[in-house]
Formats: C-alpha cells, sequence, structure tokens
C-alpha cells in the first residue's frame, strides 16, 4: 500500500516528467518563449482581438437595424444602382435598401458565432470519440475508427452539403451542426493518435504500476498531455468552418434569416451582382479572408512552437 | 505486397457497406421524403400513398435497404427529374463524370506543377525572402474561399479582360466530334485542334480556381517535407562524398522527400470533388459539381445519391492507390504490411 500523498507526489512527478525532457523547461515554458518572438503569432493575435472587439461592440457600432429596408427607394435593382453614401449610412445600402455598414458590422457576430460554435461542437464530438478509442482500445478502438474512416471517406464539404439539406429550412443553428460534424473525425484521430503514442510512455506506466485506475491516467494524465496539438487544430478549424459555412450560404444552405446578417450570406447574395457593384461581395469576402486569416496564422505559429523538432 | 493490398482492399469494402447503409438512411431522411422529388407540393395525400406503393417505400426498412443495394449492383439509380430530366441518372453521372475528371486533372497538374518546384525552392532559401512570402501566399490562398476567387478570376480575366471563356466547356459552335467525353483528349485524337484548344481555354480559369487550395498544401508540405529531409545525414554525406548538386537534388533529397507529397496530393483529390461543386457552379462547367449542386437545390434525389456514392467511392479509391504506391515508393511500409 502507498500512502495518499506519495501516491499524490509521484503522480505530479509522472506529469512533470512527461513535460521536461530537456533542460528543465517545460515545452509550454519553451513554446511561449518562441510564441513571443514570433510576428506572425502577433499578426494573428492582433486580428482576432480587433474581431472580437467588433463582435462584442457591434450593437454599439451599427447605425441602423441591419433588416430594414431604408433606403429601398433609392436603389434599383434593374439598373444595378444603389443608394449611395450618406449621413447614417457611410457605406450606402445593398440591393435590398439595407445599411451595407450596419450588416457589416453585425455580420462579424453570427461569423464568430457559426466558426466558434461549430468548431466547439465538433471538438466535443470528437473528443468523446477519441477518448473512446485512444482509451479502450481493442474492439471499441476498431469500431469508432471504423466510424471515423467512413466520415473522413466523404470530402469534407459534401459532408457538410449532405447534412445541411437534412434540414427542411436551413438556419444558423442547421449550418454549425454541419460544419461541426464535418470536424469530428479529424478531431477523433488527432486525440487518439496523442493517447495511443503515451500508452508506453513511462508516466503512464509509472501511473499504472501504482495501481492508479485507468479513468485517472486518461483524464489526468494522459488527456492534458495530449491538449496542446488539439488546441493548435482547434484554432485553425475555426478558420476552416467559417469558409465551409460561407460555402454552404453561397449554395443556399446558409441561413436566410435577414434580421442577422452574416458575412457568408452577405457574399452569397452579392455573387450575381459582382460585376456590377463588386464592393458587395468584397467587403464581406476580404472580411472572412482577414479573420480566417487571422484564426490561421494564430494556429500555424502555436503549431510551429509547439514542434518538439524546433527545441533547442 | 499482394497481402497488403488485399488487407487494403477488404477495408475498402467494409467502408463502402457503411457508407451504402448511411446513404440509404440518409436519403430517406431527406426533408419531404423521396415522393416529394417526383410530384413536389401538387401531390394529394392518395398520390403520394400510390407513389409510395410503387416505388416499395411502404415495405419494411431491411427489404428497401436489400432491394436497394441489389438495384445500385444493376447500376440502377432512378430516373434524373431536373438535372437532364428523363434522363437514368447513372447516365447523368456517366456524362458529367469525365468534364470533372479533366477538370481534376487541370487543377492538380495547375498545383503539382507550381506546388512542387516553388515548395523546393523555398526550403532552399528558408528565412529568406521568397520563403517568407512564399508561405505567407499559402496562408492567404487557404484562407480565400474558393467560390470568392472563382467569381474574381472570372470578373478578372473573362469579363473585364476577355482574354478567356467566361461559362462552359467548349464553344457549342465549333461542333467538335465526341470521342471520349474528354474535350482537349478529343480535339487532340480527332485532330481537330481548335476544338481541343478552345476546351482547354476553358479549363484554365476553373482549374485556377480548383487548384489553389492543393498548391498552397502541397507548397508547404513539400517545403517542409525538403526541410526535413536536408537535415538527414545521408544528405550531408552525399554532400560530402562531392557528389554534384544535381545528383543530390534529384537522387537523395526529392526521392525521399515526396513522400509526404504523395499521401497529401492523395487526400487533396477528395477536396476536388468537392471544390468542384462551387468552381462548376460559378463557371457554369457542366460536370458532377454543378450536377450536384443544382440536384441539391432541386430536390434531385436518384442523381444525388449516385454523385455521392461515386464521390465517395472515388475518393476513398484514390486514398487506397496512394497507400499502395506508396508501398511501392517506400519499402519500409512494405514489409511492415506483409508482416502481418
Amino acid at each position: 500500500m502507498i500512502g495518499t500523498a506519495r501516491k499524490n507526489r509521484i503522480d505530479s512527478l509522472a506529469e512533470k516528467s512527461a513535460k521536461n525532457d530537456s533542460g528543465g523547461v517545460s515545452l509550454l515554458d519553451d513554446a511561449w518563449r518562441r510564441l513571443r518572438v514570433s510576428p506572425v503569432f502577433w499578426v494573428g493575435f492582433v486580428i482576432i482581438v480587433l474581431f472580437l472587439l467588433l463582435a462584442l461592440l457591434a450593437n454599439l457600432l451599427a447605425t441602423q437595424d441591419p433588416a430594414a429596408q431604408l433606403l429601398r427607394g433609392q436603389v434599383s435593382v434593374a439598373k444595378n444602382q444603389l443608394a449611395p453614401a450618406q449621413p447614417g449610412f457611410p457605406w450606402g445600402s445593398d440591393f435590398l435598401g439595407r445599411d451595407l455598414y450596419s450588416r457589416m458590422v453585425l455580420g462579424s457576430r453570427q461569423t464568430l458565432l457559426v466558426g466558434v460554435a461549430a468548431t466547439m461542437l465538433g471538438l466535443i464530438g470528437g473528443m468523446i470519440l477519441g477518448l473512446l478509442a485512444g482509451a479502450f482500445g481493442g474492439w471499441v478502438d476498431t469500431l469508432v475508427m471504423r466510424v471515423v474512416d467512413v466520415m473522413l471517406s466523404i470530402p469534407s464539404l459534401l459532408l457538410a452539403i449532405s447534412i445541411a439539406v437534412l434540414f427542411s429550412r436551413p438556419n444558423q443553428l442547421t449550418v454549425i451542426i454541419a460544419v461541426s460534424v464535418v470536424q469530428v473525425p479529424v478531431f477523433a484521430r488527432l486525440l487518439r493518435g496523442q493517447l495511443l503514442a503515451q500508452r508506453n510512455s513511462d508516466h503512464v506506466l509509472a501511473a499504472t504500476a501504482l495501481g492508479v485506475k485507468r479513468g485517472p491516467i486518461v483524464f489526468r494524465h494522459m488527456l492534458p498531455n495530449s491538449m496542446s496539438p488539439i488546441i493548435v487544430q482547434a484554432t485553425i478549424v475555426v478558420a476552416t468552418s467559417i469558409i465551409d459555412a460561407a460555402a454552404l450560404s453561397f449554395l443556399g444552405l446558409g441561413s436566410q434569416d435577414a434580421s442577422a446578417p452574416e458575412w457568408g450570406q452577405m457574399l452569397g447574395e452579392a455573387q450575381s451582382k459582382i460585376e456590377y457593384q463588386p464592393h458587395l461581395a468584397f467587403l464581406p469576402a476580404f472580411a472572412i479572408i482577414i479573420v480566417a486569416l487571422g484564426f490561421t496564422l494564430l494556429g500555424e505559429s502555436m503549431r510551429e512552437a509547439l514542434d518538439p523538432k524546433n527545441r533547442r | 505486397m499482394l497481402k497488403y493490398a488485399i488487407r487494403r482492399i477488404g477495408q475498402l469494402l467494409v467502408v463502402l457497406a457503411i457508407l451504402s447503409l448511411l446513404l440509404f438512411i440518409w436519403l430517406r431522411s431527406l426533408p419531404g421524403g423521396i415522393e416529394s422529388s417526383i410530384c413536389a407540393d401538387r401531390c394529394t395525400a392518395e398520390k403520394r400513398a400510390d407513389i409510395r406503393r410503387t416505388l416499395g417505400l411502404d415495405e419494411p426498412v431491411i427489404v428497401q435497404y436489400f432491394k436497394f443495394i441489389g438495384r445500385v449492383f444493376q447500376g440502377n439509380f432512378g430516373i434524373s427529374a431536373k438535372v437532364i430530366p428523363g434522363t437514368p441518372a447513372l447516365e447523368v453521372f456517366t456524362q458529367r463524370f469525365p468534364a470533372t475528371i479533366e477538370l481534376a486533372i487541370g487543377a492538380m497538374l495547375f498545383a503539382l506543377s507550381l506546388g512542387i518546384p516553388l515548395g523546393y525552392m523555398a526550403a532552399k532559401r528558408k528565412g529568406g525572402v521568397f520563403d517568407n512570402v512564399g508561405v505567407i501566399g499559402t496562408l492567404v490562398g487557404i484562407a480565400v474561399p474558393v467560390f470568392f476567387l472563382a467569381y474574381l478570376l472570372k470578373l478578372v480575366f473573362a469579363v473585364k479582360l476577355g482574354w478567356l471563356p467566361p461559362s462552359g466547356r467548349q464553344d457549342p459552335t465549333l461542333d467538335a466530334t465526341r470521342v471520349t467525353g474528354f474535350f482537349v483528349l478529343d480535339g487532340l485524337i480527332t485532330r481537330e485542334w481548335d476544338a481541343a484548344w478552345d476546351a482547354f481555354k476553358h479549363l484554365i480559369l476553373p482549374s485556377i480556381a480548383l487548384g489553389t487550395i492543393p498548391l498552397a498544401v502541397i507548397f508547404r508540405i513539400t517545403r517542409s517535407s525538403v526541410l526535413d529531409v536536408l537535415d538527414e545525414d545521408y544528405v550531408r554525406t552525399a554532400e560530402a562524398k562531392g557528389l554534384t548538386a544535381q545528383v543530390i537534388r534529384q537522387r537523395h533529397v526529392l526521392r525521399n522527400a515526396m513522400l509526404p507529397v504523395v499521401t497529401v496530393t492523395g487526400l487533396q483529390v477528395g477536396g476536388l470533388l468537392a471544390g468542384a461543386v462551387l468552381t462548376e457552379t460559378i463557371f457554369a462547367y457542366p460536370g458532377l459539381g454543378a450536377a450536384l449542386a443544382q440536384s441539391f437545390r432541386e430536390k434531385d434525389y436518384p442523381v444525388l445519391q449516385v454523385v455521392i456514392l461515386a464521390a465517395a467511392a472515388t475518393y476513398v479509391l484514390v486514398n487506397l492507390i496512394v497507400d499502395l504506391s506508396y508501398a511501392v515508393i517506400d519499402p519500409r511500409i512494405r514489409t511492415a504490411g506483409s508482416k502481418r
């Protein structure tokens, strides 16, 4: 029998030994040291902070009701004319006479919501599957991985489309579900791989030898050590989710709700008139590109920093 | 090698079997049910029940599934209602398939012919201006939605500059002879050079739009894989032996660095099928992607099921080919596989 205090001490030792494999600096500390001087990281970070601020303050920044067709009279669809910029409408109107500026500003909210919610859902689903496969092994692993293989056997956007069409009335939630399901197998594979790689590592063997049960080993030792690649992947997935959601909107499978404008939806609407009023498409498109780029830069710089190959 | 191939083909069959079941469940869960694709909103309840009976939808689900599988093996996927009305769905598929393959080949050629050399050059100049511009360029390339890029290309090069055709596969006034369904190839076989050239021009913009993401991905994987290989002992040995730069590059660096590139290229093919949905819609390119987008919009379920099943089968098959070719390139995988 080992006393609880001693067990805890060895537990924490096991944890530390897993992290400390070079010169007493933990991988995370080391990664942060490299991240701090990475311009890529800071560019991504600033983009995302600005984007979050915009989404948070959107209600204050918007000047008009995004759904109200206030300038309807000044728009001519047949002549491809829009209402010009005027007081209260700094960027003029869209083809339905709605304030473009307010729609752009408020669009950040929906875009953020879709990106983050889809990622979280995909992450949770993927982690449950990955944990089942990686922690239990055996037939559970085989079964889960077959399901994951099948999901991966359908090209991701095609899978998202297939799920989106199942709902007779597309809305923001159906888009989130469709986009998130696509990410489940990715996270599941990643986590399973991480768990498998640790199964025979010293800290897990030590904990097993001490008689720690499988549950605590998985949740307290293996899972925390697997999180960094998952977090990196999640950051990048926010970007792909936003782009995938925009693609769904473009195909007419996105939210049709006019009072909650979304950049992908605005871009989809503007496509048919892109020759005449390119700014209607360019504004949401560039907004999507910049935000997607921000999350990608952040994720990629973290991946680079966490890569053990880059340690000195 | 043979055992490895058989094992992989076995896995493929399992995946396809599960997929067929999922597809079956999926088709029956579509809003409005199968019968709505036939009579839309005009049907009375009686008429609906009648259609359900003729389609066998009132039978037990298990029976329906096995009948469905039976029809699949006979190549009977029903009749297209909207894409090419009145034509068997399988025929819609065989008509459209060459168009998408041609487009996919164009996109992959674009991605590989630029991605590999540029990735190699970036790795050789790691940290330099060229490398940094390349890496940032790929990040931007991945962040641009495919359909926006497609519209942009069409707007600039087809509408404003008029250099390239904005839509379609070939100028219909050319009256070209059809042999294989691959228009560029047809033109070359029949020596109708103008037809081949015209079909080729129609391919350029969609190929670039579709190939941009694979280009970015292939550039990155080539770069990082060349960087890994350049650090290897055998490269240093080769340099120490005084081999010429060209021999080192071809025999030692590129050959080893190509392994991950092959895998990633295979994975990108699946992405191409999905990207084709967007690209083909924008360029009104009559391929599978456009058929898929249209059948989604207009609930042409027979076309939908054949295209989705075929897309998944192609994807799985391409991955199998990639894995097998991997075993050919890398002897280590071959032995690991045959030991089991």
